[in-house]
């Protein structure tokens, strides 16, 4: 295996980690306005992934550091072909990074209620557009001979893209649902399963949805082939098993669950898009590979030795952190956030 | 305007934006380190008090400061990126190794050390803080690696039309980056210093002359000493430095027309940018060959020499960068620093003395010193990176060159406006909380805790 098609699999492991985490993180918010009626419940909510959330953010900083690294062309087409909508996402990270460290600042219940939305806002936008993004980039968007994007904000609004955002909104949310199953106790606890249960419909039918949409808009069937391997049965057979493990309340097993649906789409779309980044919807010569897109091979030489000494070593102080503070959060605890 | 103006303003506004809260995390994370491996040697309570109080306030800095850094990152592909193909293979290395290495860490540990309290053994609890701040002046390290590059390249070739990386090694031993990490470094521990001081005499004068503001008073002020005098004593090693590497630059932050030998120091130049020569001018004869070279006699250049050299050297174009701005933010620096040095000094021998009444005069004077690091902070950025124009990477690639050439002026346009206003709205929220925490009373804090302890052992 060459230096160019490691990195390629260490970019997809880190959306993998973002988006197995931060998705449930992205859901919490979410959910934190509708499960949490009272403010103790709120804070009981927020504080489940207070721990967390920092760490797992910095998931998305580190995939976007190692684009930026090993392939800086991807890098410079998608961060600035992207533009309108990025700016949107940071906007919404900006608000909700602020509003998780500062809502329980002040006893003012106005105060606390405005950043609950921004919770949600700032979860709920991210959670969209990382699957319309991700889909635009398997799709295809318009890239010319020198890798320049000649789209324009609309062009990623298309009803593919659009569909994947949905999908990914659902089943992140599902996600952060099943994670809260874990997390809480009483009143709350009988709540996030009861919710669970409901999205798991909607985000099982909408990832069908989105596949068989991915027959249309996307060359993701020719190149996988009639038989796709286990990694999308897999991912399918996953997700349908959610339901009977959320009827037996075994939310560790469903969360398991909910995760290896991620994981294994996410895989599913990097198997498809390989060896390119970014396909060209103007010519598919034009596209970004992870040859005529990558640093040099000295680069990539230097970057795999730090990422094969740290990414075990930060894998496993995170795994510690959430072995630490696994335990069920009350409403009756001392609370932080 | 066009997409290069409007791309410049915006990066100078995130960045020294950033720059606010940076130096404030960088500073106070070891402060409060400190605090709390007194409180767990001597299990004296005060330093518990004190490790809670000052840790507040670093929380709510630390917030924005992180969500303002990843509107930076995301820039370099979205207004820059005919820069991020250009310098990719050896710039974006150290972003990606510098959220690998420290980002994680202190993300992570942060989250144990905020909910660690009385949850986990003591000893983690206390590594938590100081992992905390190891990581995020690593990550400080690092960040200045990647500027160190822009400023003095070292360890690549050009090839297949771009930078590529030739020696690692010589990117992260670049004298560069050990010249300016050290002042960057110094500056916030005088930032965290002044920060620490102003606030205890608030407390002091204003509320009650509580143990736990004396004690903070004399950390502050002993910090704030040790901050301000290294990091003039390194700013001259910078200085000295930059002369060998940018001479423009020293030239731009002296206003000096023309070669000189020796060179005299200028305290106040009114110039005359068009004709690249002095209206008006104090200078002292020698001072500036002494900054340069520890000596009084020695050639310092000139701008309009060294125009003539990059000429030769690159090709016909305008190599001087704005002088006024470069003149005056370098002198507002130095400025800043002289005042911190004597103000620092000053409460030092108050401490010393054990005397806590302050004079009104003197007390304004201490409590908006905490500004000084602040302003000293930006000018400083803004004096490093405007004059280094027209350059982004030293010598290889232009800042016009830099530009995304796919991204439209109102694109950017409403970009700037939308972070402008957002940002600004979060300044008035976090002072408002900033003040809010630093009037609190630190007994209230102590009864907070005992209630809450009580609810643990009840539900036990
Ligand atoms: C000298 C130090 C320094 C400098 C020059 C910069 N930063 Fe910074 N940055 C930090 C020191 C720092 C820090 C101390 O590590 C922060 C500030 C507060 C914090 O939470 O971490 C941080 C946070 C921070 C984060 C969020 C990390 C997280 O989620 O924990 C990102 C993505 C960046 N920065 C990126 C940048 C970029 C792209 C910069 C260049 C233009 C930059 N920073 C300049
Ligand atoms: C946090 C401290 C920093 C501040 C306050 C700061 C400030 C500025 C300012 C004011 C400009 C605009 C100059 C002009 O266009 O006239 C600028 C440009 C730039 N700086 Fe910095 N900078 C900082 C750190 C960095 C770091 C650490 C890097 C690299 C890792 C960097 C890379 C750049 C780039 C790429 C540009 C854009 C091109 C340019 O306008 O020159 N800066 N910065
Ligand atoms: C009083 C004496 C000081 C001197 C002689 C001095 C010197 C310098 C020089 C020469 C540079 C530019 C380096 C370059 O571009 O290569 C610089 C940058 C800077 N200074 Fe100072 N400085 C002083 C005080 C301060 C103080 C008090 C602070 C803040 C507390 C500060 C903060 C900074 C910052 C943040 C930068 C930009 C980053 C860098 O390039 O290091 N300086 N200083």
């Amino acid at each position: 295996m060459d230096l160019n098609t490691l990195w390629f699999i260490l970019v997809a492991v880190l959306f993998i980690g973002f988006f197995f985490l931060e998705g449930f993180d992205y859901g919490v918010g979410i959910l934190l306005p509708f499960l949490g009626k009272k403010d103790l419940e709120r804070r009981a909510i927020i504080n489940s992934i207070g721990t967390h959330w920092d760490g797992n953010e910095v998931w998305m900083i580190t995939a976007g550091g190692a684009m930026f690294a090993a392939f800086p062309n991807l890098y410079a087409t998608l961060f600035s072909g992207f533009y309108l909508a990025l700016v949107v996402m940071l906007l919404a990270l900006i608000t909700r990074g602020v509003a998780f460290e500062y809502r329980s600042k002040k006893e003012d219940p106005v105060w606390r209620n405005r950043w609950d939305w921004a919770i949600f806002v700032g979860s709920f936008i991210p959670a969209l557009l990382w699957g319309v993004a991700i889909s635009n980039i398997i799709r295809g968007v318009p890239i010319d001979e020198n890798m320049n994007f000649t789209g324009n904000f609309f062009t990623l609004l298309n009803p593919y893209s659009l569909i994947g955002g949905i999908a990914s909104l659902f089943l992140f949310t599902l996600h952060g649902s099943i994670f809260l199953s874990l997390k809480l106790t009483d009143n709350l606890l009988d709540r996030a399963r009861s919710i669970a249960g409901k999205l798991w419909l909607v985000a099982t039918a909408l990832l069908f949805i989105y596949v068989i949409c991915g027959y249309f808009y996307t060359d993701m069937f020719s190149k996988l082939g009639v038989n796709p391997g286990a990694i999308p049965i897999l991912a399918g057979l996953a997700i349908l098993s959610v339901r009977y493990l959320l009827k037996i309340k075994r939310e560790g097993w469903a969360f398991v669950m909910t995760g290896i649906t991620i994981a294994f789409s996410t895989i599913t779309i990097f198997v498809g898009l390989f060896p390119r980044l970014m396909v060209s919807s103007t010519n598919p010569d034009w596209s970004l590979t992870i040859y005529n897109a990558s640093s040099s091979p000295y680069t990539l030489k230097v970057m795999s030795i730090v990422a094969v000494i740290f990414v075990p070593i930060v894998l496993a102080y995170q795994a510690w952190s959430y072995w630490m503070f696994r335990k069920r959060i009350s409403t009756k605890q001392k609370m932080e956030y | 305007m066009d997409v290069l103006t409007l791309a410049r303003w915006q990066f100078a506004i995130t960045t020294v934006y950033h720059f606010f809260f940076v130096p404030i995390t960088l500073g106070l994370s070891i402060a409060v380190a400190i605090m709390q491996t007194a409180y767990y040697r001597t299990g004296n309570k005060v330093y518990k008090k004190m490790t809670k109080f000052w840790g507040k306030l670093f929380l709510i800095n630390f917030a924005i400061g992180v969500v303002t850094g990843i509107v930076l990152e995301f820039q370099f592909g979205m207004n820059w990126s005919e820069y991020s193909r250009f310098m990719g293979d050896i710039f974006g290395a150290p972003l990606a190794i510098e959220a690998l290495l420290a980002f994680f860490m202190e993300s992570t540990f942060l989250g144990v050390w905020i909910f660690g309290w009385d949850r986990i053994p003591k000893k983690m609890h206390l590594a938590s803080i100081w992992l905390v701040a190891i990581g995020s002046n690593l990550s400080a390290v690092w960040i200045l690696a990647a500027n160190s590059f822009m400023q003095h390249p070292v360890g690549y070739a050009i090839r297949n039309g771009r930078a590529e990386m030739t020696d690692f090694f010589a990117l992260i031993t670049n004298g560069h980056l050990w010249v300016q990490f050290p002042h960057v470094f110094l500056g916030a521990v005088a930032t965290a210093g002044f920060l620490i001081l102003s606030i205890s005499a608030y407390q002091l004068v204003k509320k009650q002359k509580h143990e736990v503001f004396i004690k903070s008073f004399k950390f502050g002020a002993v910090y704030a000493s040790i901050g301000s005098l290294l990091v003039i004593l390194l700013g001259h090693t910078q200085a000295q430095y930059m002369v060998k590497i940018q001479p423009m630059k020293m030239a731009a932050a002296e206003a000096l027309w023309d070669s000189e030998s020796p060179a005299a120091m200028s305290l106040f130049t009114v110039g005359d940018e068009k004709n690249l020569k002095d209206v008006f001018a104090i200078k002292i004869p020698g001072l500036l060959s002494f900054l340069a070279y520890n000596k009084f006699e020695g050639e310092v250049k000139g701008i309009n020499d060294l125009q003539s050299e990059d000429e030769a050297k690159y090709g016909p174009g305008d190599y001087v960068p704005p002088v006024a701005v470069s003149y005056w933010t370098f002198r507002i620096m130095v400025g800043a620093g002289v005042l911190m040095l004597l103000i620092a000094f000053l409460s030092t021998l108050k401490a010393l003395k054990e005397n806590y009444e302050f004079k009104p005069l003197w007390y304004k004077v201490v409590f908006w010193s905490m500004l000084l690091p602040v302003i000293a902070n930006s000018s400083g950025w803004l004096f490093t990176e405007i004059a280094r124009q027209p350059w982004t990477v030293f010598g290889l690639f232009t800042t016009a060159e830099s530009v995304s050439n796919t991204v439209t002026a109102g694109e950017v346009l409403f970009s700037l406006i939308a972070y402008t206003l957002v940002y600004g709205l979060m300044m008035v929220i976090m002072i408002g909380l900033m003040t809010k925490y630093a009037k609190q009373d630190v007994d209230e804090i102590e009864k907070e805790e005992e209630l809450i302890d009580d609810s643990i052992l009840s539900n036990a």
